[in-house]
């Protein structure tokens, strides 16, 4: 471990009044842990800046999962391994189910929140692309009250959110409106566990006789932010999923994303495979894979 | 029962980290942040109390400042000049381990920086001279026959190029040491290591301190693969210059990035093919030039290029065949032992060429490897004649029939045209040699004795150490069936220098075979001294034996007996001409792996894996499976996964979640089997193991992902990103076709 403990203080409020509380009186200073799995690497490699940390592990207004008439609403503090448990996700948001189980290990998906997921805001990160594909919306909160935003309003820039630095994650809202829709969900790691992804993809599609009537995609791991990619279900919509359509989506994907090369991959390797997920995704939705 | 078991999974063994001696500070290692470059000043930020600090510069070091192996070129401290990224400059030792990031950390090196090296082509280059005149660290050239006249009489000449990266051993515990020392008792080392006396050698040169002074014990170490053969030496003389300078214990121990940083790898190699064949598939000879990346130090490289080009022949006969080999020097950290220790590189070259040489001639894979198989009574490449028993044939035919390789090899190939997932088979057929190269068993002249307790428990003591791979198990299974005892009653002496004999490092696949061996003669040994003694008649008990062991104890107030190495009769090896009996055996194999390519992410996943070997005598046969399945699951990652990414000779990706080893999620079903083939002089018939496995699938996955996908690859590791840019070519090569 190369960091030195005490050089780091960490509060627990114990509730989540106090926590906002602490939140609202020093704006900035302290910084949310949850279940610790990113600022822990941080730590342990010296790495991490904030010298303040609030413990908001384990807050009971934090790790409820409702299920309501016309929506799913997941607690900003429930784990992966919660999400993957949970009976009424499985049944109908079963890709968020199946990225929880992507991430890390079995260990990381009994600490790591899904309000930590995002607020940390890696491009890279499992769960967006399906929280994209299902129109999610999340709650935020502070001692100024409740708002709620669209997911894909959540990421600004390269780990930069909307969230102001008063405010917590109190929610992600999955509506329930997406009877009938198939759905398609690839991660393109480098492994079949604990990988961060290349590529990762998820989308629903309603399909009648080979036409998409409607579709939504998230694509992670390919810009600074997880993208839905809005241009590619207009273009979509209404068609037959052929090759024509294939390359014109293909094409948009293209000017869409701004892929990196880094330690893990190549931006040409992450081009054409975004791409060819993107492919795999419009055929397999469409029944001609 | 292992027998070290009980105390791994009840959580109770020890390991370096968990030990903690009164008064012991921690140390730290400052470390060079350029390549290559001439120090010039080292200033120590006033910020930092450094009156708490212990600190050693190379101007400490009472002895020779060299980790002393082979040539002696490494440098314990860097004093003048740094010839990689990582290389030690100042330790730093504090009581308290927070305080020593910072403390590295405002140590400041001023450098002059010196051109440096980073691949083998540039070290071939001499686009700077980096270390003597030409930057080779060490050559061989070995030659059979007249390789010269062949190429007018061949039908095809084929050649061909291969590549194999660096691997990092990823051994669960990193390094390290804790060091004491007291005027009375010398310097004591405690470690996680593999060759108790490798480190006592060093330590009585760098401390200038007498045999006797010097003390290194192997504490419960957590894996090894050559990982811990040479660099506890470094970090166990860091720790004993501290501990010289503040008069307390200090224990060193990396982090994993530290560890992944700044110890060693497997040498990254390039090996050219240049082979003459007729259109039978026969081999008529070939030219082999293998060239090793050895890093900025000799270290090890001089063996590990032994061993590589005595296999880089394979397990076939060549009537001739010429083989240059070179280690070259770069300016990365030294690369040293690693399970295989130079086989792997060059029977990947072999074996992914025989693939492409079958090709060319229009002959199946398997049906040139049969044709041209080292068989009873041919010489190997060195000229060691094969004896009686070896049946490759016969191990490709097992290893065929158990992967279904025939019918699945035709059907793939029909079936992959429509199919977006490409299934492909490939096998490899290879030997790894056992022990020391050459004359390496005789000189070493290993010691292995066995003594009883005061009441009656019988101890093997060596200086084998165990890492995981079984030593303790196998070693005390081989003391008790010779003794005629239960194994319950033989129990392993510490491994600590000051009281076993040197039984040799722990290396080599050696253990089981010469190791063994000795134990066997050390323990035939006791039985008859105690049968002399009169204590003992034909028929005993286990209890009958041990009360006869303890009443002699008693009586003559020890009773220990030794086993010494004797070199196999009629063998001779020629160390300048490389000929001769190169090892006292070989174990055979032969590897089929079974792949499938994903062309939407150009991902390979192994599907199946079979493995057949000959290995002589299986001592534990849940061992020797281990040992084959750990083998082929850390080749996986070798050919497919495993990339260290080198920035200006330091690994950037030196954290786990970027250099990728396989999981168990990665890992195929692997079917091992085994024949047994007795060697006369191994222990109970044992050959060596451990390396075996290490040799093989890299090949066999390669050459089946060149099956499934019909490009050819000649490199590992073969990553999504290289299969797609090999596939991409192959796709744009076909619209041209159409185009024209």
């Amino acid at each position: 471990m190369r960091a030195a403990p005490e050089q780091y203080e960490m509060i627990s409020p114990g509730n989540l009044a106090a926590a906002l509380k602490l939140m609202a009186s020093e704006p900035g200073r302290w910084l949310p842990v949850a279940g610790g799995t990113e600022v822990m690497v941080q730590y342990s490699a010296g790495r991490l800046p904030q010298r303040n940390l609030m413990n908001v592990w384990g807050l009971p207004e934090l790790r409820r999962i409702e299920v309501t008439p016309d929506a799913v609403v997941i607690g900003g503090g429930c784990t992966f391994a919660e999400i993957r448990a949970h009976k009424a996700i499985a049944a109908e948001f079963s890709m968020l189910a199946k990225t929880a189980a992507w991430v890390g290990s079995i260990a990381n998906q009994n600490r790591a929140t899904l309000a930590g997921n995002l607020a940390n805001a890696s491009p890279a990160a499992d769960s967006p692309p399906a929280l994209l594909a299902y129109e999610a919306e999340i709650e935020l909160i502070s001692v100024r009250g409740t708002r709620r935003i669209p997911y894909t309003q959540c990421h600004l820039d390269y780990k930069r959110t909307a969230l102001t630095q008063d405010e917590l994650i109190l929610a992600v809202r999955l509506p329930r409106r997406f009877a009938g829709w198939r759905d398609y969900v690839r991660k393109v790691g480098t492994r079949n566990a604990q990988a961060i992804s290349k590529v990762c993809m998820a989308a629903q599609a309603l399909v009648q006789d080979g036409v998409v009537e409607a579709i939504r995609m998230g694509m992670g791991s390919v810009a600074p932010v997880p993208l839905r990619l809005a241009a590619i279900e207009e273009c979509a919509a209404g068609r037959k999923v052929n090759a024509t359509l294939i390359a014109e989506c293909r094409q948009l994907l293209d000017k869409m994303i701004a892929p990196i090369d880094d330690i893990r991959s190549t931006i040409e390797y992450r081009r054409l495979v975004a791409g060819n997920v993107l492919e795999d995704c419009l055929r397999t939705l469409a029944g001609t894979a | 029962m292992r027998k070290e078991g009980a105390a791994k999974v009840c959580g109770t063994a020890r390991y370096i980290d968990d030990i903690t001696l009164p008064g012991m500070l921690h140390g730290a290692t400052v470390r060079s942040s350029i390549a290559r470059g001439r120090i010039k000043k080292i200033t120590f930020d006033p910020a930092i109390p450094w009156g708490e600090f212990t600190i050693v510069t190379a101007a400490d070091i009472p002895g020779a400042n060299c980790i002393a192996l082979i040539q002696n070129d490494w440098p314990c401290l860097a004093a003048e000049v740094v010839n990689h990224p990582e290389e030690p400059i100042v330790l730093l030792a504090h009581a308290d381990k927070h305080r020593l990031a910072e403390a590295v950390a405002a140590v400041r090196v001023e450098y002059e920086p010196l051109p440096s090296v980073h691949s083998i082509a540039e070290s071939e280059r001499k686009d700077a001279a980096v270390w003597g005149e030409d930057n080779v660290l060490k050559s061989y050239l070995m030659e059979k026959g007249d390789v010269d006249a062949v190429w007018a009489g061949a039908d095809f000449i084929v050649e061909g190029e291969y590549e194999t990266g660096a691997q990092e051993h990823l051994y669960i515990e990193n390094n390290g040491v804790i060091a004491e020392y007291s005027d009375a008792a010398g310097l004591t080392i405690y470690g996680s290591m593999q060759c108790p006396f490798y480190v006592h050698k060093s330590l009585v040169k760098l401390m200038a301190l007498p045999e006797d002074k010097v003390r290194v014990v192997q504490v419960e170490t957590g894996g090894a693969f050559g990982g811990k053969e040479d660099y506890p030496s470094m970090i166990a003389a860091h720790a004993a210059l501290l501990v010289r300078k503040a008069g307390r214990p200090v224990k060193i121990v990396y982090d994993r990035a530290e560890d992944m940083a700044a110890t060693t790898k497997r040498h990254p190699s390039r090996t050219r093919h240049r082979t003459a064949v007729t259109k039978d598939g026969k081999l008529l000879g070939a030219e082999i030039d293998l060239v090793l990346d050895g890093g900025a130090y000799s270290t090890l490289s001089s063996t590990v290029l032994s061993r590589a080009t005595i296999h880089a022949g394979g397990c076939y006969f060549w009537p001739n065949l010429r083989v240059r080999s070179r280690a070259l020097a770069t300016n990365s950290p030294p690369h040293g032992a690693f399970r295989g220790f130079g086989a792997p590189q060059s029977l990947f070259a072999i074996e992914r060429h025989m693939d492409r040489v079958a090709a060319a001639v229009g002959l199946a894979p398997e049906e040139l490897r049969r044709r041209n198989f080292l068989r009873p009574g041919l010489t190997t490449s060195t000229g060691q004649v094969i004896p009686e028993g070896v049946d490759l044939e016969h191990l490709l035919a097992r290893a065929m029939e158990l992967s279904g390789y025939k019918e699945k090899r035709q059907r793939f190939a029909r079936e992959n045209e429509r199919r977006a997932l490409k299934k492909g088979i490939g096998l490899a057929a290879f030997l790894h040699g056992a022990g020391f190269t050459g004359s390496g068993e005789r000189r070493m002249g290993s010691v292995a004795a066995m003594d009883a307790t005061a009441d009656g428990m019988l101890r093997v003591l060596v200086s084998s150490t165990e890492f995981g791979q079984g030593t303790n198990t196998i070693l005390c299974q081989i003391a008790a069936e010779t003794l005629g005892v239960d194994y319950g009653v033989v129990q392993m002496g510490p491994a600590d220098t000051s009281v076993v004999p040197n039984s040799g490092p722990t290396v080599a696949s050696r253990t089981a075979m010469v190791v063994g061996r000795l134990v066997e003669s050390a323990a035939k040994e006791m039985r008859h001294v105690l049968t002399e003694a009169g204590l003992i008649g034909e028929q005993y008990s286990t209890e009958e034996f041990q009360r006869a062991a303890s009443m002699y104890v008693g009586k003559h107030g020890q009773l220990r007996t030794e086993g010494h190495y004797e070199a196999p009769p009629n063998v001779f090896w020629d160390d300048e001409l490389y000929r001769g009996e190169a090892y006292g055996a070989y174990a055979w194999a032969v590897y089929v792996a079974e792949v499938t390519v994903d062309t939407v992410d150009y991902r390979v996943a192994v599907d199946d894996f079979v493995a057949v070997q000959e290995v002589g005598r299986v001592i534990n046969p849940v061992l020797a499976t281990g040992q084959v399945e750990g083998g082929v699951a850390q080749a996986v990652g070798y050919a497919l996964y495993e990339k260290v990414v080198w920035q200006k000779g330091r690994m950037a990706n030196n954290q786990m979640t970027n250099y990728i080893i396989a999981t168990s999620q990665d890992i195929p079903p692997i079917r091992v089997y085994f024949e047994e083939v007795p060697y006369k002089y191994g222990a109970y018939g044992a050959k060596g193991i451990g390396e075996l496995p290490m040799d093989g699938p890299a090949p066999a996955i390669v050459n089946a992902v060149s099956h499934a996908t019909s490009a050819d690859f000649c490199a590992v590791p073969l990553l999504p990103e290289d299969v797609m840019t090999k596939l991409a070519q192959v796709k744009s090569q076909v619209v041209e076709v159409v185009g024209a």
